[in-house]
């Protein structure tokens, strides 16, 4: 394969397909190399996408028969502790179908093989069953191509879009960001069960096509910095969940344990009962935030997405980061031909739109939320089972006077925790979410 | 609670390569100097599995997350993804 690309894209994800659609719409030799036998074979997320920047992309998405699961009407936040929990939700009819999308759920394996056909259409080239092994660099250490495994797998190009998620042994080879820390990463696991359509209709109280996503977190992750969700697909629920890496090996939990046990929890099981499970996946979340960016762009490469650790923790929000900045690096890349500089300056502008859209506005606001839970462990371990103790006892009848229960339940919390520790919690998590 | 990760696995659909994508560097390592071993619990997909006098590689059921590479105390994993079209096929992902 000694052929000349303008671009090399690595990895045909939301990131790489998402710059592929322009770059190959406005005539650029575009090729996508994807290790899955189809794009899509590799990639995971926990279920929801939104409208907003693949419309960006592909503005007539629904017309073009997009895998759409449900659209998602309704979100809700489950606190939960070993026996119960609160839940908190928000639905809202500007949520419900009119043209456009908020959010949605999909699966992936359908979803970025539909997304890459959007990019073959409009003339970049995808070569599936391709792992990338190397980049290739010319004597100034200057990226001109990529390695693949191949035979006669070496491909040259002006410059190589890397946006191949955040599992990246290339990145660890080459350095273009270090390998992360176990502690940087969430390792979450997923199952897809499968359930009749009315079924998860009646169960989540929605309309045909309508969904709801839910986010927990409390005793679910037993005591690990984690969170868990339950997402409705149009056939299945997506069930799952995720903690920090290093607590898993540093509790020694085996994750399918935990997951097994979030199954049969009581406000959980009602939902999934019956169902019956389809897949089992896992992949890791980018849980660094801002800190652990790294070099977004180098003399002939740019980083995208998972890749470039782009995600944002406390909204769920990746895939959406990932299109928006595969969309921002086309661009820079557009720019870069006009002028003919693939070098580090050349491609700079790349970073510039990045801080100045809400890609690393939104990560920079939140910067400080990976360490709120990393300093509040109480919020998976001592708070769950307080903050349930305080409600069931005010909801029990019991002929214990109102006041007496009050003064049970805050001595109970103060042989927990100190004041200032819940006080000091209160002030952490408003300064990291400001 | 012990649950059988083999039943999730079978869910699944692979190609499975002939060669293994993963290999211990150097097994006395794991027996000589690793004392936690968290790759036998971290693993989602209990890949390593501890056995008489070493710990077993049951590549064929990887979900190619990573998580056995960076975790490792000694970084005695040699990971690379499975040969192109190999390894897990996501039906729904």
């Amino acid at each position: 394969m000694d052929e000349q690309f303008d671009v090399a894209v690595v990895g045909a994800g939301p990131a790489g397909i998402s710059a592929a659609c322009i770059l190959a719409e406005k005539g650029v030799r575009t090729v996508v190399l994807e290790r899955g036998e189809y794009p899509g074979a590799k990639n995971l997320f926990g279920g929801v996408l939104y409208g907003h920047d693949l419309a960006q992309i592909v503005p007539d998405y629904r017309d073009r028969n997009c895998p759409i699961e449900r659209n998602i009407v309704e979100s809700r936040i489950w606190y939960l502790s070993r026996n119960g929990g609160y839940s908190l939700s928000y639905r809202d009819r500007v949520f419900e179908l009119q043209g456009k999308f908020n959010a949605f759920t999909t699966g992936r394996a359908r979803f970025d093989r539909w997304f890459a056909e959007q990019a073959k259409d409009r003339g970049a080239l995808i070569l599936c069953s391709t792992v990338v092994t190397d980049l290739l660099r010319d004597s100034n250490r200057r990226v001109i191509g990529v390695r693949t495994d191949r035979p006669d797998g070496d491909l040259r190009a002006r410059v190589v879009l890397l946006a191949d998620g955040i599992n990246s042994p290339l990145a660890k080879k080459t350095g273009f960001r270090p390998e992360p820390k176990p502690a940087e990463v969430a390792l979450s696991v997923k199952e897809v069960i499968g359930l009749p359509e009315e079924v998860i209709e009646e169960r989540f109280g929605v309309e045909s096509g309508s969904g709801v996503t839910v986010e927990i977190l409390g005793d679910v992750t037993w005591g690990m910095n984690g969170v868990a969700f339950l997402y409705t697909n149009k056939r299945s629920l997506s069930v799952g969940i995720g903690a920090n890496l290093l607590h898993f090996s540093q509790n020694r939990v085996r994750p399918y344990e935990v997951l097994e046990a979030f199954k049969q929890h009581p406000m959980v099981a009602p939902f999934i009962k019956g169902g019956k499970p389809q897949e089992y996946t896992a992949h890791w979340l980018a849980e660094g935030g801002f800190d652990t960016i790294p070099q977004l762009c180098g003399d002939g490469f740019l980083i995208t997405g998972d890749s470039a650790m782009l995600f944002n923790a406390l909204h769920r929000e990746g895939t959406n980061l990932a299109m928006a900045s595969g969309r921002m690096a086309a661009e820079t890349v557009l720019e870069a031909m006009d002028r003919g500089d693939f070098t580090r300056r050349g491609l700079e502008g790349y970073g510039r739109r990045l801080q100045e859209s809400y890609v690393l506005r939104d990560m920079k606001k939140y910067r400080r939320f990976p360490h709120l839970l990393q300093e509040h462990k109480e919020i998976f371990t001592t708070l769950p089972e307080l903050s349930s103790l305080a409600a069931r006892e005010m909801l029990t009848v019991n002929g214990v006077p109102k006041k007496e229960k009050q003064r049970a339940i805050w001595n109970a919390v103060r042989r927990k925790m100190s004041p200032f520790r819940l006080l000091g919690l209160l002030w952490d998590a408003w300064r990291s979410v400001r | 609670m012990s649950v059988k990760v083999e039943d999730k696995l079978f869910l699944n659909r692979y190609r499975v390569d002939e060669e293994s994508h993963l290999h211990i560097a150097d097994p006395r390592v794991c027996t000589v100097q690793c004392s936690d071993q968290p790759c036998l619990y971290l693993c989602p997909a209990n890949v390593y599995r501890l056995e008489k006098d070493r710990i077993s590689v049951a590549y064929e059921g990887c979900l190619e997350c990573g998580s056995c590479r960076i975790g490792c105390p000694h970084f005695n994993i040699e990971w690379r993804f499975p040969q192109g079209g190999f390894g897990i096929r996501h039906k729904f992902g």
